[in-house]
């Protein structure tokens, strides 16, 4: 009964989104605002089919519907609630249809929230919205089939994958992603409106980028989040490795953080326009190659990837999405041209066109250390990978060249700086860097691109709270000494600058992080029997003997490790490994001690409860903590920056002097963006 | 600016993009020559001759019955085999869990001229859809390294 009403749903959505997407495209040719609004109901009535369908399959999984295919592939009465929810997105069905659930919550409240501000450009949008919807939902409706109904249900499921229900991060990663990645259909429908109608202008720039920056937010937290869930989960003491389903979230995120930035030289300078669309168009092929390399089971091995039903579909999907970006831009990029010619090299501008060039240069070396085991795969059958040492030893020179920029760009004035203003802006912050790179070095940092990082992150940092507090400064001397008024003042007034630096301040501490904890981590294995300690980078570790735990959905090992340092009691530690009835071999889960200088990081290698021994990875991590902090910090200073700016939300009401409702603010906002 | 300046410099700019990008293909192209890690079994590890010696191989196969010794607590030695070969491995670190005698494994590291395989890593397959052969059949290598291509 739920299995059919299921497919009734998804079978609605492809129809709403297909038929829709035809009559977008046709309205939008004819200029027929008539049949604009029907394409526009459709877009409505799919997107409330597809969120419709996923609650339904929240529903069966949580009342333990097993005649409905998918609860009796990942459900389980056993398992807690939250694993229920979860079970959504653990397995490949289900992810799918929760993709399709999240591109009709950004479809729906895209068109309520920015459909009518651009008559022009809003009916290709929408139809290229459709488009990409109805293909999800064909997904959904014929390979993949989360709700085939089962004819003699079980009483009982297996549960979803035990490396899922090990850790409640496992609830947050994946719609984080989901909302990063399928939040990029947005800007790109609007990037290919800009194309198709040959204009750009700065209000369909503005709505574009608050919606990139909407989904850009979600996907760095998604990408931290996922490294945060390798770090407390695989316990292998890192959280990133270069993976390729770590490099598919990385590709679409470092082309988006492009285009942020080039959107900024258009708004200043009436330049880089179809260089932005370019940027937008590749980063939401990026996503789709993402899911393509995630989804399909192709990096298992590429002879698995025929036997993954989607894998040969999204194959498809993939090309066209890049034939028809390079179509756009090969027959439109001169329309939309209007390109002024950028100034000199030191400016503004030009360290834009600077970070562009390195991020894309990045994009390019994680791209083809990714795809290019996959080639050699399929036309010569040898399986092999690239190792990490080519990512670190590509990633860390641009890396740190971008973030000379984050400490470079801001210092420089728009147009053309004079060798004075170069001096004058630049001498303090290079003292900066030196005594950072100095304490680093005092600290024990030896690694050359470490201490380097260290001496380019000092300058970067005293530019960015110089430039992020500017504006209060400069009321100051102007003669308000009331505190309050002049911070105040300044968030109100210039609060998108404001979060910009915000932005910039935590990646600066970020890369930092990555930069100490990567090359000052302290590893070590030992073996302890019970009662006896051993001493790791200053921690004493007493073995305290092993603990059996039985929870409903698991059994573990948990082995209790007293910690103390200087003689004073930090409490214990239980690395566990956890037992699941459906896995024949244990999962081991590390436990951390965290702290801001640094995390003690133990991992079981071995328990044996015959004898109550326990061998241990033990990992000092230092400096891991600010990684995630600083990633909060810089979703903060994302919403700061899509915060409506008080003289836009004035131009909203015309000169009707009245409040608006919050609805009509957030309209505002994601319409025009934000006011500089 | 007149025209034939103009014309000068944008082949300039082409000449230096043309250069930058064969510098970016050539770093690019040697960074991964080198750190390409193989994907072999014992017996595709013998074939290999020269190449296998200081290249980073993970080496997938079965940990062949009564070869297990313990030299250490962190370290040990033992035989991988496939159906038609067999190869000597020495590992350092604890090995994992369910390390025993006649299950798959995958070991990283490199082979010596000495003879033997140098393991740095030694992973046993956290997969649940690879099946343990029964006894007396070979393992499936390819399916074998698969499971833990995506391991850390």
């Amino acid at each position: 009964m739920t299995a059919a009403l299921g497919r009734i749903l998804i079978l609605s959505s492809l129809f709403a989104a297909s038929l829709g997407a035809v009559i977008a495209f046709a309205s939008a040719m004819r200029r027929n605002a008539q049949s604009y609004s029907w394409a526009k109901r459709l877009a409505y009535f799919y997107a409330a089919t597809i969120v419709g369908a996923n609650l339904l399959m929240v529903y069966a999984l949580v009342t333990n519907d097993f005649s409905v295919s998918y609860v009796a592939q990942v459900g389980s009465t056993t398992v807690p609630l939250w694993i229920k929810v979860v079970s959504l997105w653990s397995s490949l069905e289900g992810s799918i249809l929760f993709w399709g659930g999240v591109m009709g919550a950004f479809v729906g409240a895209a068109l309520y929230f920015t459909g009518d501000r651009h008559p022009d450009a809003a009916p290709w949008a929408t139809g290229v919205w459709l488009a990409c919807a109805a293909f999800f939902s064909f997904l959904i409706a014929a390979p993949s089939q989360p709700f085939q109904t089962v004819l003699q249900p079980l009483t009982e499921g297996p549960g979803p994958n035990p490396l899922l229900q090990n850790h409640i991060l496992m609830a947050v990663h994946p719609p984080t992603l989901y909302l990063g990645w399928v939040g990029m259909t947005i800007p790109f429908g609007l990037a290919s409106a800009a194309l198709l109608t040959g204009r750009f202008g700065l209000d369909l720039l503005r709505t574009m980028r608050t919606w990139l920056i909407i989904s850009w937010t979600f996907l760095t937290i998604a990408i931290v989040l996922g490294g945060w869930w390798a770090y407390e989960v695989l316990g292998w003491g890192g959280y990133w490795a270069w993976d390729p389903v770590e490099n598919a979230s990385l590709l679409p995120w470092l082309t988006a953080t492009a285009a942020i930035h080039s959107a900024i030289v258009v708004e200043r300078k009436n330049s880089l326009k179809s260089w932005t669309a370019t940027l937008v168009l590749a980063t939401f092929v990026l996503t789709i190659l993402g899911t393509f390399m995630t989804r399909s089971g192709v990096f298992n091995s590429v002879h698995s990837f025929t036997q993954s039903s989607i894998g040969p579909t999204l194959l498809v999907f993939l090309a066209a999405s890049l034939l028809w970006s390079v179509f756009l831009i090969a027959t439109r990029i001169d329309k939309i041209g209007d390109e002024r010619p950028l100034g000199a090299g030191a400016s503004r501008e030009g360290m834009f066109l600077v970070n562009n060039l390195l991020l894309v240069l990045f994009t390019l070396t994680v791209l083809i250390g990714t795809v290019f085991p996959l080639i050699v795969e399929a036309t010569s059958g040898k399986q092999m990978s690239v190792g990490r040492p080519y990512f670190d030893k590509m990633a860390v020179p641009i890396g740190i060249a971008l973030l000379l920029l984050i400490g470079v760009g801001p210092a420089l004035p728009w147009g053309k700086a004079t060798k004075l203003q170069i001096r004058k802006s630049f001498a303090t912050p290079l003292i900066t860097g030196a005594v950072i790179g100095v304490v680093g070095f005092a600290l024990g940092l030896r690694n050359p691109w470490a201490v380097a990082t260290m001496f380019v992150a000092g300058l970067a940092a005293h530019v960015t709270m110089r430039e992020m507090w500017l504006p209060s400064v400069q009321r100051w001397r102007s003669g308000n000494h009331n505190v309050a008024d002049v911070v105040g003042g300044q968030l109100v007034r210039s609060h998108r600058r404001f979060g910009a630096y915000l932005v910039h301040a935590a990646m600066i501490v970020i890369i930092a992080a990555v930069a100490v904890s990567s090359t000052m981590q302290v590893s070590q294995q030992i073996e302890l029997a019970k009662g006896q300690s051993a001493t790791v980078g200053g921690y004493q570790l007493t073995f305290a003997g092993h603990e059996m735990i039985n929870e409903p959905h698991r059994q573990a090992i948990a082995s209790r490790v007293a910690i103390s340092r200087d003689g004073k009691d930090l409490g214990s530690l239980t690395p566990r490994m956890n037992y699941y009835e459906m896995s024949r071999e244990p999962i081991g889960s590390p436990d951390v001690l965290s702290g801001p200088k640094q995390d003690l990081y133990l991992s079981v290698l071995n328990a044996d409860t015959e004898n109550q021994t326990v061998a241990l990875q033990v990992y000092i991590n230092p400096m891991i903590g600010w990684i995630w902090i600083c990633t909060g910090l810089m979703a903060l200073g994302s919403i700061i920056v899509i915060i409506p700016t008080r003289s836009r939300r004035e131009t909203v009401t015309g000169d009707e002097a009245r409040v608006l409702s919050p609805s009509e603010s957030l309209k505002a906002t994601l319409a025009l963006g934000q006011e500089k | 600016m007149s025209d034939v300046t103009k014309k000068r410099n944008r082949w300039f700019a082409l000449g230096a993009l043309a250069v930058a990008l064969v510098a970016f293909g050539v770093i690019t192209a040697g960074g991964i020559g080198e750190n390409l890690v193989y994907y072999w079994s014992p017996s595709e590890l013998q074939k290999a001759g020269d190449k296998a010696y200081g290249a980073t191989i993970r080496l997938g196969g079965m940990v062949s019955t009564g070869s297990i010794q313990k030299v250490s607590n962190t370290s040990l030695e033992f035989d991988v085999h496939d159906a038609a070969g067999k190869v000597h491995v020495k590992a350092q670190g604890v090995p994992p869990q369910m390390f025993r005698e006649g299950i798959g494994v995958v070991v990283e590291g490199t082979m010596t001229r000495a003879g033997h395989f140098e393991g740095k890593r030694l992973m046993v397959s956290h997969d649940n859809k690879y099946q343990a052969p029964k006894d007396g059949q070979h393992p499936d290598v390819k399916q074998l390294m698969e499971t833990t291509k995506n391991m850390e």
